[in-house]
């Protein structure tokens, strides 16, 4: 495969900052990397749980929230290196198929942390066909704002799993830094959601 | 009851106390790469309409999502094999950072009486692997361990935020038979 699909044109930060506009009680789980950083600099928030390490993982921990919190609408936003690397997530959330669960896969065709070196995304592997492939009901593949627009009107709906691919520039934008202690995080985000501390 | 849940020998039962204890801590998800050791309590989940049964194609993916269910305010429970011990090894650092419970039950391969020693190099590493990544364990060998130890590592998991493992050894699964 060639380089056929690698990012798009879209700025991340504004990508994110759009999704989150009047979030209300949206839950968000972030990937590690830049789009928690996005995230952050979209404004720090108790119910944001942000990882720093768990590569693969992001998805697993909305699909959790999802199921744990069926009343709310869970909102994982990753990059495309770090939805690879927990590729069969897309099944295991496909079989369990959380009406309430979006996947925002913001694919820039690269591994960005690391220097930038070409991702399987941007070797031709299109995560929201993978996604559709499993079963999702709603998968898409993003390239103007006006479609991210449609994506944040989607994530209140019931209407199963979605997962959208969002091509955005490769660039890295200055780090804006989540607090990193996990169980601070943790806590903060169960206490909104009415839970106490241990 | 199945026989299977009680054999004839009666030491089959530890196999039904694995889900009854787990009920009795209020678990409502159990998430799991199958194991013929975990078979009924698969099957209990499964067919349990207070449980989320989640089958995973790695058994990292249990770590996340049991987090996940956590940060939700939902107690859960790991079922894997010895083997998918070594998949969850740096997944295990969300557990260790952020101080999540994490309940483990692993019934083992490559621990006694293996016929296929392809089982033996990650069974013979699977405790010392969960101890490295800072996971507490225990071993039962014997079918009057499995209730009090499960009991005990679910206690500890959700009231100290711990990640806690119960080794379920090939002794009290038996022996698989490879030839008919």
């Amino acid at each position: 495969m060639g380089e056929v699909n690698a990012g798009g044109d879209l700025d991340r930060r504004e990508v994110v900052r759009r999704l989150l506009e009047g979030r209300k009680d949206l839950l968000v789980v972030t990937g590690l990397g830049s789009p928690s950083y996005d995230v952050m600099a979209a404004g720090d928030h108790d119910l944001n749980y942000y990882l720093w390490a768990a590569m693969g993982s992001a998805a697993m921990v909305g699909l959790g929230l999802a199921k744990a919190q069926p009343g709310r609408s869970v909102l994982v936003v990753t990059g495309d290196g770090e939805m690879l690397m927990g590729l069969g997530a897309l099944a295991t959330i496909a079989v369990q198929a959380p009406p309430n669960l979006t996947v925002a896969v913001l694919d820039n065709g690269h591994f960005g942390e690391t220097g930038m070196q070409l991702s399987h995304a941007g070797r031709g592997i299109a995560l929201d066909q993978v996604a559709g492939s499993c079963g999702f009901p709603w998968t898409a593949e993003i390239r103007q704002m006006s479609q991210v627009d449609g994506l944040r009107a989607r994530i209140g709906s019931r209407d199963g799993p979605k997962l959208a691919t969002v091509k955005i520039r490769a660039e890295n934008a200055p780090r804006v830094l989540p607090p990193r202690d996990g169980a601070y995080v943790k806590n903060r985000f169960r206490m909104a959601l009415g839970h106490a501390p241990i | 009851m199945a026989a299977e849940d009680h054999g004839d020998d009666g030491r089959q039962g530890w196999k039904s106390d694995v889900f009854r204890v787990l009920k009795q801590h209020g678990i409502r998800h159990v998430v799991y790469v199958p194991d013929a050791g975990h078979s009924v309590a698969l099957r209990l989940a499964e067919a349990d309409d207070e449980i989320q049964s989640v089958v995973l194609t790695t058994e990292e993916e249990g770590i996340g999502y049991l987090a996940g269910a956590w940060l939700g305010g939902d107690k859960g429970a790991l079922l894997l094999q010895s083997s998918g011990v070594g998949n969850c090894i740096n997944t295990l650092a969300l557990q260790a950072m952020a101080r999540f419970p994490l309940l483990m039950l692993v019934t083992m391969r490559g621990d006694w009486a293996e016929f296929n020693a392809w089982q033996n190099p990650m069974g013979q590493a699977t405790e010392a692997s969960l101890k490295l990544m800072g996971v507490m364990t225990w071993r039962a060998d014997r079918p009057e361990d499995v209730a009090p130890l499960v009991h005990g590592a679910a206690t500890m998991a959700f009231n100290g935020d711990a990640a806690c493992a119960v080794l379920l050894g090939q002794r009290l699964i038996g022996e698989k038979q490879w030839v008919k």
